[in-house]
C-alpha cells in the first residue's frame, strides 16, 4: 500500500506481513487512519485501553468475524483492557417475557463475544463499565499518557479532566491500537490539536444542569475544543469528587450531543490551570450560555412518546455510570423527598447504574445500600442504552436524566430535580 | 439541467454515480443506523430524531452528503457493519475534513469487508449549500464530484 506516514522498520515489517496477514491488516487500518489525519508517525501508548464494544448483538456479525480472525491468529493486546457495560441484567432490570425473548435473540452472541474479548485481553469479569476511570475500577491514566480508548464519554473525561491524550477513536480502531501498542499521532495527541477554537461563556444565574450545559455546548461546537469560562464560579477551583462527577456528566453530553473529545474549564481542568487562556486560538468563536439559552436547548429536545402525559414505566439514572459519591447523593436526595411527600417507596420502576466495582463498594455500605433498596431502587451495571435499543423497550415510556440516553433512544429527559420528583410521585405532570 | 463540479480529497477513492441524500447537520451514525440494522431491515432509514434531514429517509445506496459525523464512538463499527451487510451509503461526501469516527468506519469497511464506501472530504461549504436531495452525483477516482440537478 502507499502511505505518507514515517514508519519504523518494525512497523513497515508488520505492514508487509512479518507477523501474519491479520496483523498486517491491523497495521494497514491504523496507517490509513493516520494518513487521513496527516499524522507524521505512530506513538506508543502508555496506559491500558478501554473498548466501547461490549455487546454481542447478533447482527454485528462483521465485528465477530474480525474478532474471530484476531483470536485464531492468537493476537492479544499489550495490556489487559476494560470495556463498556454489558447490555443485559435480568436480575436487577425487570424484563417481561417478550423482552427476554427479544434480548435472547438480539444479544444471543453475548457469551461468545465475551469469550472473544477474553482471548484478546479483557481485564476480568468486572471490567464492564463506561466509567473505567473510577478509582474502584482502576483503569486511570495519568496526565500526558497516550491512550487507545473509545467510548466517547470516557475519552472526553480522560482528555479533559485527567489531561491524558486520546483521540475520539472508533470501536475496533481502539483495539488495533491496543494490539500494536501504538496510535497515529494527530489532533488531540498534539499540543496544537488541544487548543480551543471556541470560548463558551457561562452566564447563568445558578449552576447549570450538567447534562443540559454539555448538550448545549456539544450541539454548538460539534467536534471543536471549547474553553469554558464562568463555570468555576459554580464548581470552585478544586477537582474534587463532586466536581469530577459534574464534569463526567457534562462531558458525556458534549460528546453525544456533539462530538467533543476535549474541553477546558477555566481555573479548573489540568491544562487550563497550567496554560490558562493561551489555550485559546486566535479568532476563537464565542458562545454565551445564559438562563434563556439553557431553557431554549432543553425545550427543543424532541419527545418521542406517543402521549406526553403517559405514566413512566421505567427510569434510568446513570448514563454514564454513577460514581460511588453519586449513589450516596441520590440516596440522600430520595430520602429527603420521600420524607417530604410522606412516602416510603418511589412510584416508578427505577434502575441506578454503576460499574460492578462501584456497586460492590456501595453494597458494602450497609446503611446506604439498605436505605436505597428500601426505597425500591434497583442497582445494576447494565448499559441503559443497549437495554433500550430494541423495538419492545423503545415503546416503553422511559425517563432518564441522561442526555446521552435521550439522544440515542426514545427515553425522555428530565433534570435531576425533576426526575427525582417523578420517581416519587409517579407522574410526569404534577 | 445544471452541473457543478467540486474537488475534494480522497479518503477512500472510487468511481460511481448515485442519488444524493443531504444532511446540513452532522450525522449521528449510531442514532441514524441502529434502528434499521437491529430490526434486520433490508434498507436503512435514518432513525436520528435530532436530524430532520435524514430522519425516516432511505440511506442505503445513497450518496450521503454531510458536513461531518457526530456522536458515539461505536460509529465506525456501525458503518463497517452496515457496509458488510450491504446497508451502507454507497458514498459519503464531506464538506468539512472527515472526523475520526467516520474515517475509521470507511477504512474498516475498505480493509475488512468487500464493500467499500467511496469517501471524499474537504468539498467545502459551497458544495453542501448547492447539493440537494435526489440530485445525481458522479464521483471520479481523482476526488472530483459532479452534481447534476
Amino acid at each position: 500500500m502507499n502511505y505518507r506516514m514515517q514508519l519504523t522498520k518494525e512497523e513497515i515489517d508488520i505492514l508487509n506481513g512479518s507477523q501474519g496477514e491479520v496483523m498486517a491488516k491491523i497495521m494497514k487500518s491504523l496507517v490509513m487512519y493516520g494518513d487521513v489525519f496527516n499524522a507524521s508517525r505512530m506513538v506508543k501508548i502508555n496506559a491500558p485501553a478501554h473498548f466501547v464494544t461490549s455487546f454481542g448483538i447478533s447482527l454485528m456479525t462483521a465485528v465477530f468475524d474480525i474478532m474471530d480472525e484476531i483470536n485464531q491468529s492468537g493476537i492479544e493486546t499489550k495490556e489487559k483492557f476494560t470495556v463498556d457495560p454489558r447490555p443485559i441484567d435480568y436480575e436487577n432490570v425487570k424484563c417481561n417475557l417478550l423482552e427476554k425473548i427479544v434480548f435472547g435473540i438480539m444479544y444471543g452472541k453475548q457469551e461468545d463475544y465475551e469469550e472473544q474479548l477474553k482471548k484478546v485481553g479483557l481485564k476480568d469479569d468486572k471490567a464492564f463499565s463506561c466509567t473505567c476511570y473510577m478509582e474502584e475500577v482502576g483503569n486511570i491514566p495519568k496526565k500526558g499518557d497516550i491512550l487507545s480508548w473509545a467510548e466517547s464519554s470516557a475519552v472526553v473525561y480522560a482528555n479533559s479532566v485527567i489531561g491524558a491524550r486520546c483521540n475520539r477513536n472508533s470501536a475496533l480502531m481502539e483495539m488495533f491500537g491496543a494490539i500494536l501498542g501504538i496510535v497515529p499521532e494527530f489532533d488531540l495527541l498534539t499540543d496544537q490539536g488541544r487548543k480551543a477554537s471556541w470560548v463558551v461563556e457561562v452566564k447563568t444565574s445558578k449552576k447549570p444542569e450538567a447534562q443540559v450545559l454539555g448538550s448545549a455546548i456539544g450541539m454548538k461546537v460539534m467536534s471543536d475544543v471549547p474553553y469554558i469560562k464562568g463555570l468555576d464560579k459554580f464548581l470552585g477551583d478544586k477537582l474534587d469528587k463532586k466536581t469530577k462527577d459534574y464534569l463526567k456528566d457534562m462531558g458525556a453530553a458534549t460528546a453525544s450531543n456533539g462530538a467533543v473529545g476535549l474541553y477546558h474549564v477555566d481555573n479548573l481542568t489540568p491544562e487550563a490551570l497550567e496554560e490558562k487562556e493561551s489555550l485559546i486560538k486566535d479568532k476563537a468563536k464565542v458562545y454565551v450560555i445564559d438562563d434563556q439559552e439553557i431553557e431554549r436547548v432543553k425545550e427543543n429536545y424532541p419527545i418521542m412518546w406517543s402521549k406526553l402525559d403517559k405514566k413512566p414505566s421505567k427510569c434510568f439514572v446513570g448514563c454514564p455510570h454513577l460514581s460511588y459519591q453519586q449513589l450516596l447523593d441520590w440516596t440522600d436526595r430520595l430520602e429527603a423527598l420521600l420524607k417530604k411527600e410522606d412516602k416510603k417507596k418511589i412510584s416508578i420502576d427505577t434502575v441506578f447504574t454503576a460499574a460492578p466495582d462501584v456497586v460492590e463498594r456501595f453494597k458494602s455500605n450497609d446503611q446506604y445500600y439498605s436505605k436505597l433498596k428500601s426505597f425500591g431502587v434497583n442497582i445494576s451495571s447494565i448499559c441503559p442504552l443497549m437495554y433500550m435499543n430494541n423495538p419492545i423497550s423503545s415503546k416503553r415510556a422511559v425517563i432518564t436524566n441522561s442526555n446521552k440516553l435521550r439522544t440515542y433512544t426514545t427515553a425522555r429527559y428530565f433534570t435531576d430535580e425533576e426526575i427525582a420528583r417523578i420517581m416519587v410521585r409517579g407522574k410526569v405532570n404534577d | 439541467m445544471t452541473k457543478r463540479e467540486f474537488k475534494g480529497r480522497n479518503v477512500v477513492a472510487g468511481k460511481m454515480k448515485g442519488e444524493a441524500l443531504v444532511s446540513k447537520e452532522g450525522v449521528n451514525t449510531l442514532a441514524t443506523f441502529q434502528k434499521s440494522i437491529l430490526a434486520k431491515k433490508k434498507i436503512v432509514q435514518g432513525s436520528d430524531q435530532n436530524n430532520p434531514d435524514t430522519f425516516k429517509k432511505e440511506i442505503t445506496g445513497k450518496v450521503l452528503c454531510l458536513p461531518r459525523t457526530i456522536g458515539s464512538t461505536t460509529g465506525g463499527m456501525v458503518l463497517q457493519s452496515a457496509a458488510a451487510m450491504g446497508l451502507a451509503p454507497s458514498a459519503m461526501l464531506f464538506s468539512e475534513s472527515i472526523d475520526s469516527i467516520a474515517a475509521a468506519g470507511v477504512i474498516l469497511a475498505d480493509v475488512w469487508t468487500p464493500n467499500k464506501i467511496v469517501t471524499i472530504d474537504n468539498l467545502g461549504e459551497d458544495f453542501l449549500n448547492y447539493v440537494k436531495d435526489h440530485m445525481t452525483i458522479s464521483i471520479n477516482e481523482d476526488g472530483t464530484v459532479i452534481v447534476e440537478g
